[in-house]
C-alpha cells in the first residue's frame, strides 16, 4: 500500500510503545472490523466492532504486563479469530443465522475468519463502497468511515468536528440503523454500476480529506492522520483494477499534492502559515513526484473531472514561482472547474487568479459581480485586490470579512491582513 | 440563450489566433459560471457543416446565400433579458465587425432562461 508504507515503513520503527499501541490500534481495528463485518453480514455490525474492541482491550491488559509481543499484529490477529470463534459458540443462534446466510454447512467453530493481507484489503473496499451508499447522508458515511475504516475512536472524531461525543454517538448510530434499513450488502459493486459508485466513494474521500486538512482541531497529528486515511483509502482503489479508474488516480495527485505542504502550513504554534509565507524548503517533494505520477495516469480516458481540474491547479501550486504563466494556467483551469461544477471558493479563487493575469481591476469589477457577500472570503479577497489601490477600502473589507469570519483560524488570519494593512498605510 | 453569429464563416484563422480566441472565450464563460449562471454551450465548428435546403439539395457549408452562420452558443440563467444583454457584452465574438450576440428566452415551462 503506497501511503501505509510512507508511514509504518520507518515510522514503526522510530515509533516508541506509547506511540505504537494507539497507531496499530487504529489501522488493526478498521482491519479486524472490515473482515468480521463482511463475514458476520452488515446487520452485526456492531458485534464486530465490539469484538474488535475486546481484543485491543486484550491487547493492552496482557501487553501491559507482559510486555509488547514480537509481532503484535499476528497476536491480534489470533485474539481476534479465538474472540470471534467464542462469540459464534457462545451465541448459536447468531451464528446459525450467520451461517444460513453464507450458505455453509461448516461448524461455526471452524468457520474460517481470513486476515490476511487480500482478504482485507477487499474488505476494506467493498466496505467503503457499502459506507458510501448514495442513500446514506454524506455526513453519516464521513462519520462511518472514520470509525469503521479508519478506526478512529469516538472522541477524536469528535474533536475533528469539533463537537462532543454524544453527538458523533448519536450520528454513528442513526448511520449504521440507515445501513440496516437500507439493507445495503457488503459487497463489491456490479462491473456496469462501479462508476457511478465510484464517485460517491470519490467524494466521501474528498471531504475526508478536507476535513482532516482544513479541521479547526488544535490537534495537529490528528489533523494529518484524517488526511493520511483519506489518502489510504484513495490508495485501496488505485490497486484494485476495477477502481484504478482516472478519477480515482486524480483525487489521490490531489491529495499528494495539498499534503506535500503539511510541514509547511502550520508553524510551531499550530498557526497557519498562508501559502505566500511558507518555507518551500519544508514542501514534500517525494509526495510532489508521487502526486505528479498519479496525475499523469489520470490523463488516460477523455473524461475530465473536477478532480483532474483541482489536481491540474495544485500541482501549478507546486512551484511557488508567482509568473504570469502559472497564473494563466491557474485561470484556464478554474474556468473549466467552474464550468463542470459551481462553487464559492472556486469562484473566488478564480478571480483571486484573474487579477494575477489581468490585473487587479478588472478582478475587482469581476468579484463584484460574484454576489457572495455572507462569505467572509469574499471580503478577504475584495480587501486584497483593494490593497495598493484604494487602502481605506481595503480596510473596511477586511473588517466586514473579521465580523462574518466563524473560525478562528480564519478571524486570525484576517487580523494579520489587517495588521500588515496598517504597518504597510498607516492613517 | 445567447448566439454567436459570425459575418463570414468563411474566413479562415491561424491555429494562434483560434487559440487566442478560446482563451478569451474561456476567460468570459468563466466569468459567468463564477456568478453560478452559466448552464452549458457548444462551439460550432464551420468545418463539415452542411446546409439541406427546401428541395432536398444538400451544399457545403452554411454559407453562400446566407450572409451570417452561427459558430457556437452558450446558454446562461440570468434573471432578467438585461442581465443576459450584460453577459453578451463581455463575449469576444463581438471583437470581430459585423459579428453579433443574439440574446434570445428558451422557452421553458420553469420560468425564464
Amino acid at each position: 500500500m503506497v501511503f501505509t508504507d510512507i508511514r509504518s515503513g520507518h515510522a514503526l520503527k522510530d515509533m516508541n510503545d506509547r506511540e505504537l499501541i494507539p497507531h496499530l490500534f487504529r489501522t488493526e481495528y478498521s482491519k479486524i472490523t472490515a473482515v468480521l463485518c463482511k463475514l458476520f453480514g452488515l446487520e452485526h455490525i456492531e458485534i464486530a466492532e465490539d469484538i474488535a474492541s475486546e481484543t485491543f482491550l486484550s491487547a493492552l491488559e496482557t501487553w501491559t504486563y507482559n510486555g509488547i509481543p514480537a509481532n503484535p499484529t499476528a497476536w491480534l490477529y489470533a485474539v481476534a479469530k479465538n474472540k470471534a470463534r467464542n462469540h459464534l459458540a457462545r451465541h448459536r443462534t447468531f451464528a446459525d443465522k450467520v451461517v444460513a446466510q453464507l450458505k455453509q454447512s461448516q461448524e461455526p467453530q471452524e468457520m474460517e475468519i481470513d486476515l490476511s493481507v487480500r482478504n482485507i484489503s477487499d474488505s476494506q473496499l467493498q466496505m467503503l463502497f457499502t459506507i458510501c451508499h448514495p442513500a446514506i447522508p454524506t455526513e453519516a458515511q464521513i462519520g462511518l468511515a472514520l470509525r469503521i475504516l479508519c478506526g478512529f475512536g469516538i472522541d477524536e472524531i469528535a474533536s475533528a468536528f469539533l463537537t462532543n461525543k454524544e453527538a458523533i454517538n448519536k450520528r454513528l448510530f442513526r448511520a449504521r440503523e440507515q445501513l440496516r434499513d437500507e439493507s445495503i450488502r457488503i459487497e463489491f459493486p456490479a462491473e456496469p454500476e462501479i462508476k457511478d459508485r465510484l464517485e460517491a466513494v470519490l467524494t466521501t474521500l474528498y471531504l475526508l480529506f478536507s476535513e482532516g486538512y482544513y479541521s479547526e482541531s488544535r490537534d495537529p497529528v490528528l489533523r494529518e492522520e484524517l488526511c493520511i486515511e483519506a489518502m489510504r483509502l484513495t490508495s485501496l482503489l488505485i490497486e484494485n483494477d476495477q477502481t484504478n479508474l482516472p478519477a480515482a488516480n486524480a483525487l489521490l495527485a490531489l491529495m499528494c499534492f495539498h499534503a506535500s505542504r503539511f510541514k509547511a502550513r502550520r508553524d510551531k504554534e499550530g498557526m497557519v502559515v498562508l501559502y505566500d509565507d511558507q518555507d518551500e524548503t519544508l514542501w514534500d517533494q517525494e509526495l510532489i513526484a508521487k502526486g505528479a505520477a498519479f496525475l499523469h495516469r489520470a490523463t488516460k480516458g477523455n473524461r475530465v473531472t473536477k478532480y483532474h481540474l483541482e489536481a491540474g491547479i495544485a500541482y501549478k501550486h507546486t512551484a511557488k514561482a508567482d509568473t504570469k504563466e502559472k497564473w494563466d494556467g491557474i485561470l484556464q483551469l478554474y474556468n473549466k472547474l467552474l464550468v463542470i461544477e459551481y462553487s464559492p471558493i472556486a469562484a473566488l479563487n478564480r478571480t483571486y487568479a484573474l487579477s494575477k493575469v489581468k490585473g487587479k481591476e478588472e478582478a475587482i469589477a469581476e468579484a463584484e459581480k460574484l454576489n457572495l457577500s455572507d462569505n467572509h472570503f469574499y471580503f478577504t479577497l475584495l480587501g486584497e485586490l483593494y490593497k495598493g489601490i484604494d487602502n481605506a477600502t481595503a480596510m473596511d473589507n477586511f473588517q466586514k470579512a473579521l465580523l462574518i469570519a466563524r473560525t478562528n483560524t480564519d478571524k486570525e488570519t484576517i487580523r494579520r491582513k489587517i495588521k500588515d494593512l496598517q504597518l504597510q498605510a498607516p492613517r | 440563450m445567447l448566439i454567436f453569429r459570425h459575418q463570414d464563416g468563411q474566413k479562415v484563422a491561424s491555429p494562434e489566433q483560434i487559440q487566442v480566441w478560446m482563451k478569451q472565450t474561456m476567460d468570459w464563460i468563466g466569468g459567468i459560471a463564477a456568478q453560478n449562471k452559466y448552464s452549458g454551450g457548444n462551439g460550432l465548428p464551420f468545418e463539415d457543416a452542411r446546409v439541406v435546403r427546401h428541395d432536398k439539395v444538400v451544399t457545403n457549408g452554411p454559407f453562400g446565400d446566407i450572409k451570417e452562420t452561427i459558430g457556437g452558443y452558450i446558454i446562461v440563467k440570468a434573471d432578467s433579458v438585461e442581465e443576459a444583454v450584460e453577459f453578451a457584452k463581455g463575449s469576444p465574438v463581438l471583437q470581430g465587425e459585423g459579428n453579433t450576440v443574439e440574446v434570445r428566452r428558451i422557452a421553458r415551462e420553469d420560468g425564464i432562461h
